[in-house]
């Protein structure tokens, strides 16, 4: 099967007073049809830079300085500011954390998802209405014609964010970019809206892309993660291969540091340290400092290990095992 | 709805009384007209037959009482200096400064909103460098020296445009305005630049700061990943935001330069109320004085009144209710 979302040595960059900061730097991966992919980091691991930076969203200061973004085959680099915007919303979409800034408070919901059906296809306004409804019935919204005349701030933040959702689902795309959509949401809120993805991909086919910090959320949804470091994807494999036996020391300690996935009673083990700055990382390996398996050859640059279940780390904790 | 219009008119009201109080003290606290008006030669019998027909022989609280009376009755006096009734006079200065006004406010508007848009749409462009730094110059540097400049230049030199006085009025559906007539345009065009140029700058720096923010925000953002031009955000999205603000700075901008368009109608001898005013208050016609104040009030009211409704139409999540 084709990957419906293919990455490919991406790197973004930002100036900064101390010269250029590389945000995601030199990123590769693949989402089929269908599938979910979690995207995994901490704060400033550049996991959101990447999602921004698949819709060639980057503004200055920032630029993506490399790397190809194959949607369906179509290489989004190459095209043209206005080809690359008529691309957006309609083969690749996206989704934002926070649902109570997403949508523009003065407007109704309606004309909101209206003028995103219209700037694609030319029909009535009549007939973009009838299709923003038919979207927010696909989404699991109850009274959709009702809410469609709402402005936002009638609305629950649940609801908002499958508004939100509904408005990326438009065009069915094939891919979207979902950046922490759950984050700010209630936990009763955000298995409902999980669970609603997990069925959207299903049925539609469409291939998320699931930025988050939370391996919780992801170990429970997604098909596959990669998990960032200082803008780079130190680990990648199947979601039960990564949850269950991580390669990355790193990975090791994210998941440790999951009270869900921990056994009660005992201590939460932590990673010591913050994430570096992105202007000031140690040589070779960047997760080096806070790495309790470190060495001295991890100042070198670190190999990339295994091959469906990768690893770039001079020490990785397992062999891979063959599938 | 109705409600609400209710309450804001009687509190409008209270307001207007309340003003009336302190600008009729005020006013009694600056001086006696009498002796600003009268024939320095003129015998002390005539002096005081004067100050019995004005009624300054009584004490503030009966003169006040009398000038409410006679308010009842639509009467505001009669002007100390013109003798002429006080509403008359007013009112037929009045227009001169309507028409003044309404045209420096479109052009502060119809110039200040795209330009401010511009700059904040391109902040980092040479263009919208030099629309801050015009916006700057425009309320730093003083009206009347910019309007003595304007004269120079369009008047003295070039030649090309009348340096003041108000042209040929014309009638338009009934209304009697310059701008009717094309020596009228002629005259009214420098002084409405000069008036315009502060608010315009205002309008650019308040339009850019609010595109600026605006375009930050994650529903542009979610816009753009939607595939929106950049056209269609701003003026779908985001210049129905930014316009809360705007109409707010342009009702009160709106207010006090039909109130105190003073500097430019003296610059520009423009015949508005604005000189009225200044000449009344150096003479000392306190009705004129009282007259002008309260209208001053009137008018403020109402477009703080209209500033909100609008307001309440721009912004769904304003409800209309109470007398806040």
């Amino acid at each position: 099967m084709s990957a419906a979302l293919e990455v490919r040595g991406l790197t973004t960059r930002f100036e900064t007073r101390s010269g250029w900061v590389t945000a995601v730097n030199d990123v590769s991966f693949s989402v089929s049809p269908g599938r979910i992919m979690g995207l995994v980091g901490e704060s400033g691991s550049g996991k959101s830079v990447t999602g921004f930076s698949i819709l060639g969203l980057i503004d200055k200061p920032g630029e993506i300085s490399g790397g190809e973004v194959l949607v369906d085959g179509t290489d989004l680099r190459r095209l043209s500011p206005d080809a690359l915007r008529r691309m957006r919303g309609r083969r690749v979409s996206m989704v934002f954390q926070d649902p109570m800034m997403t949508l523009n408070p003065v407007l109704r919901v309606g004309d909101q998802m209206a003028m995103a059906v219209r700037v694609h296809d030319r029909v009535s306004k009549r007939a973009a209405w009838e299709r923003a409804r038919e979207a927010l019935e696909i989404v699991g919204i109850p009274a959709p014609a009702e809410r469609l005349k709402a402005y936002p701030h009638q609305l629950s933040g649940g609801m908002r964010q499958r508004v939100a959702i509904a408005t990326a689902l438009l065009h069915r795309p094939s891919v979207i970019i979902a950046d922490e959509p759950t984050t700010a949401l209630d936990v009763s809120i955000q298995g409902q809206i999980l669970a609603e993805v997990r069925r959207l991909a299903d049925e539609t086919g469409t291939a998320i892309v699931w930025v988050t910090h939370d391996l919780a959320v992801v170990s429970s949804l997604a098909d596959d993660i990669c998990v960032m470091y200082a803008g780079r994807i130190v680990e990648s494999g199947s979601a039960g291969a990564v949850i269950a036996a991580p390669r990355h020391p790193y990975t090791r300690g994210l998941i440790d540091s999951v009270p869900s996935l921990h056994p009660p009673g005992t201590p939460l083990p932590q990673i010591p340290g913050a994430t570096p700055q992105l202007s000031h990382l140690p040589s070779g390996c960047p997760f080096r400092p806070r790495c309790p398996r470190a060495t001295d050859i991890c100042a070198t640059e670190p190999p990339r290990t295994g091959n469906a279940h990768m690893a770039l780390c001079h020490h990785p904790l397992t062999e891979e095992v063959p599938a | 709805m109705l409600g609400y219009l209710i309450r804001r008119l009687a509190q409008a009201v209270v307001v207007v009384f309340a003003m009336s109080v302190i600008v009729f003290v005020g006013v009694y606290a600056i001086g006696n007209p009498i002796d600003v008006l009268i024939d320095p030669g003129a015998t002390q019998e005539i002096r005081a037959k004067l100050i019995a027909q004005y009624g300054l022989d009584q004490p503030l609280w009966r003169q006040y009482l009398t000038f409410i009376a006679n308010v009842a009755q639509g009467d505001m006096g009669t002007s100390m200096v013109y003798n002429i009734p006080v509403v008359d006079l007013v009112f037929s200065r009045l227009p001169a400064t309507l028409e003044l006004v309404f045209v420096s406010v479109c052009i502060a508007t119809f110039i200040g909103i795209p330009a401010g848009l511009y700059a904040g749409y391109r902040p980092d462009g040479i263009a919208a460098k030099a629309i801050m730094a015009l916006s700057v110059l425009g309320f730093s540097v003083p009206t009347f020296w910019i309007g003595m400049l304007l004269i120079m230049t369009f008047a003295v030199n070039l030649g090309v445009l009348p340096s003041g006085g108000r042209g040929e009025v014309g009638s338009v559906l009934g209304i009697h305005t310059s701008l009717a007539t094309l020596d009228g345009w002629s005259h009214v065009i420098l002084p409405a630049i000069n008036l315009s140029l502060f608010k315009m700058g205002l309008m650019i720096r308040l339009t850019r700061a609010g595109m600026v923010e605006a375009m930050r925000t994650d529903y542009v953002k979610f816009a753009r990943a939607q595939g929106l031009t950049d056209r269609e955000i701003i003026f779908s999205h985001v210049l129905r935001n930014i316009s809360i603000p705007i109409v707010t700075v342009f009702g009160l901008e709106l207010g006090s330069t039909l109130a105190f368009a003073v500097v430019t109608e003296s610059v520009f001898t423009w015949p508005g109320v604005g000189k009225l005013i200044i000449d009344s208050i150096l003479q000392l016609d306190r009705p004129v004085m009282v007259t002008y104040l309260v209208l001053v009030v009137v008018l403020f009211v109402l477009i703080n009144l209209t500033v909100d409704l609008v307001y309440a139409r721009l912004d769904p999540r304003v409800r209309l209710k109470g007398g806040a």
